[in-house]
């Protein structure tokens, strides 16, 4: 059933790409004019032979690479390649699901993210995260910004921080007059822009967002994408996305996942390629990346 | 492997479109289903015809106004068993109600779903909430009422009804918990909120309207109860108020329960009049927990 999922969705994208092409996502890259040098002088995420399980299975094997400051940084890959897995085991998310394990070494600005002393709540607060569907909380729209620093014990204006948050989330003119209406009258689009409002009144370090366009229509997902652009000047991104023409426009560098098949069919995550995003997607040096961004195969 | 496209039309049918009506087998079986559901409603509305005529000519103010009287069926109430059932209600309501949610949050929420402990936990509750009432009846007798010495008092009655909808009262609120989404316990968590936080401040709140409903069906199943207590000696003729937890009392089951023995035709009419307040009051429950379900329905 998976299977026939995947190569549907593999049939869908090669005939988006026939269409489009790929020198039109080459000619949309850098959109947002910063310069990626080859190496990373900054590094938030330094991760070595990580591999993540669940109980005996093992999700993800063997990644090494380093994420950098301030950038965006897309993971990219067909289904079941393990990026959701590992986009959740930076902020410990992983920890909740029964069995789940990390190996390997996953570091956070040079500190052991699963170190025994460390607190997944604190790793969690500096890394915030947004997820696939919109999950806005059942209250108001004042009170899902404010959840999070109330919860934090943080000591702030709590209604300039709304303020403060909606706007930087391009949602403050929209809402500011349904502020105590329920997050649940707002639109999908309107909603995920909330959650990522949410997240930046933790002040948080790092963004971690797992397919955050996947349930938008296309004008959502352009509002979204600008927000990432303006986020990204305060902000590390880490975004996981199905779409590859989002990740050429959005960010500054690629990771290009897949899944390795083993002897008795089970499939286990691998990183193929990682890269400034302009080179994976115009000279890929893996012919696996090629045939992926070309879509050849999905 | 090509696809050929028809050209010719396809061809005319060779009948026409009329049926042959309803088959008889269609038609008696619709007749069975209905006549089935029809029992029920049917018997319901007579038994609540008939106790409502009966009782009508007692269903005045002194109802609730006067006390129980052996001596002058003209003049009895039942205030004693109306505020008796308050009484016991209110305690059952403070036994069955935080420990049930607490225990339904500690299976839900923080207990290992997969644990041997937990599914042993499991079956007991599912079984507990079949367990005859009459068997909570003995079992507060001889733990509550006589190993922990609380006598015949409205405490005993109340830890009694408590410990009978207990069951009821996890299995719902259990219901209502696991219904929240688990994305909304993630986004909490995701924003560095604890578990605690979590359960607290986004969990329970969203669970509280299928919390209400169970709680109020189960203490409408509690109010009706009169086996369990004839075991724990509520005293069937009392003509004074409960005065606290340690006072005797009596209930609305148990005075209709009373009065209907007694051969006398006034007391038949009490007792139905009484039936009918007792009825009116299991609705109204009903009606709230509805109410409370249909306000708060929530799209996810």
């Amino acid at each position: 059933m998976k299977q026939m999922r995947d190569s549907e969705a593999a049939k869908q994208s090669s005939s988006d790409m026939s269409t489009t092409g790929r020198m039109d996502v080459a000619a949309s890259l850098g959109s947002h004019g910063r310069e990626i040098p080859e190496t990373i002088s900054n590094v938030v995420f330094g991760l070595d032979n990580v591999q993540v399980f669940y109980g005996d299975f093992q999700a993800v094997r063997d990644v090494s690479m380093q994420i950098g400051r301030n950038e965006i940084t897309a993971f990219i890959g067909p289904s079941g390649c393990g990026k959701s897995t590992l986009l959740r085991s930076f902020n410990r998310m992983n920890d909740l699901i029964p069995g789940a394990r990390v190996a390997g070494s996953l570091t956070y600005h040079g500190y052991d993210v699963y170190a025994p002393n460390v607190d997944p709540i604190e790793v969690r607060r500096r890394i915030g995260m947004v997820f696939q569907k919109p999950n806005v909380f059942p209250k108001s729209i004042y009170e899902n910004v404010a959840y999070g620093p109330k919860v934090n014990k943080m000591k702030v204006n709590m209604d300039d921080l709304v303020e403060e948050c909606l706007t930087r989330a391009a949602l403050w003119d929209e809402v500011k007059d349904d502020l105590k209406k329920s997050a649940y009258a707002l639109s999908g689009g309107q909603q995920q822009r909330l959650v990522i409002a949410r997240c930046i009144a933790v002040k948080p370090d790092v963004i971690l967002m797992d397919e955050p366009c996947a349930s938008l229509d296309p004008i959502a997902t352009a509002k979204v994408e600008d927000l990432m652009q303006e986020l990204a000047n305060d902000y590390t991104i880490v975004i996981v996305t199905h779409n590859m023409q989002q990740a050429a426009r959005v960010s500054d560098r690629t990771a290009f996942f897949t899944a390795d098949v083993d002897s008795a069919g089970v499939r286990h995550g691998r990183l193929v390629e990682y890269g400034p995003t302009r080179s994976i997607f115009t000279a890929p040096n893996d012919p696996r990346t090629e045939d992926y961004i070309s879509g050849r195969f999905g | 492997m090509t696809a050929t496209i028809a050209t010719t039309p396809s061809p005319a049918p060779e009948s026409t479109l009329e049926g042959h009506g309803q088959p008889l087998i269609d038609k008696t079986f619709r007749w069975i289903l209905f006549a089935a559901t029809a029992v029920g409603i049917v018997f319901l509305a007579v038994l609540i015809v008939y106790v409502t005529l009966k009782g009508l000519p007692r269903l005045t103010p002194a109802l609730w106004q006067n006390m129980p009287s052996i001596r002058n069926p003209d003049t009895a109430g039942a205030q004693s068993a109306i505020t008796g059932t308050i009484w016991v209600m209110a305690f059952t309501a403070l036994t069955a109600l935080p420990v049930g949610i607490l225990s339904a949050v500690y299976l839900e929420e923080f207990g290992n779903a997969k644990s041997r402990f937990q599914r042993v936990v499991d079956i007991n509750i599912q079984n507990l909430a079949a367990v005859p009432s009459v068997v909570f009846g003995i079992l507060g007798l001889a733990i509550i009422a006589r190993a922990f010495q609380l006598g015949q008092t409205v405490i005993t009655a109340g830890l009694t009804l408590g410990l009978l909808v207990l069951p009821v009262v996890i299995i719902s609120t259990r219901e209502s918990l696991r219904a929240v989404p688990q994305n909304i316990r993630h986004g909490s968590l995701a924003l560095g909120a604890t578990q605690w936080q979590t359960t607290w401040k986004q969990t329970m709140p969203a669970a509280i309207p299928g919390m209400a409903t169970g709680t109020i069906l189960a203490l409408s199943r509690a109010i009706g109860e009169a086996a369990p207590l004839l075991l724990l000696g509520a005293v069937s003729f009392i003509s004074f108020n409960p005065t606290g937890p340690f006072s005797a009392y009596t209930t609305m089951p148990i005075q209709i329960f009373n009065w209907t023995k007694d051969p006398r035709e006034e007391f038949q009419i009490l007792a139905a009049a009484l039936i009918v307040l007792l009825l009116v009051l299991l609705l109204a429950m009903n009606a709230v927990a509805i109410l409370i379900r249909n306000r708060t329905q929530r799209r996810w």
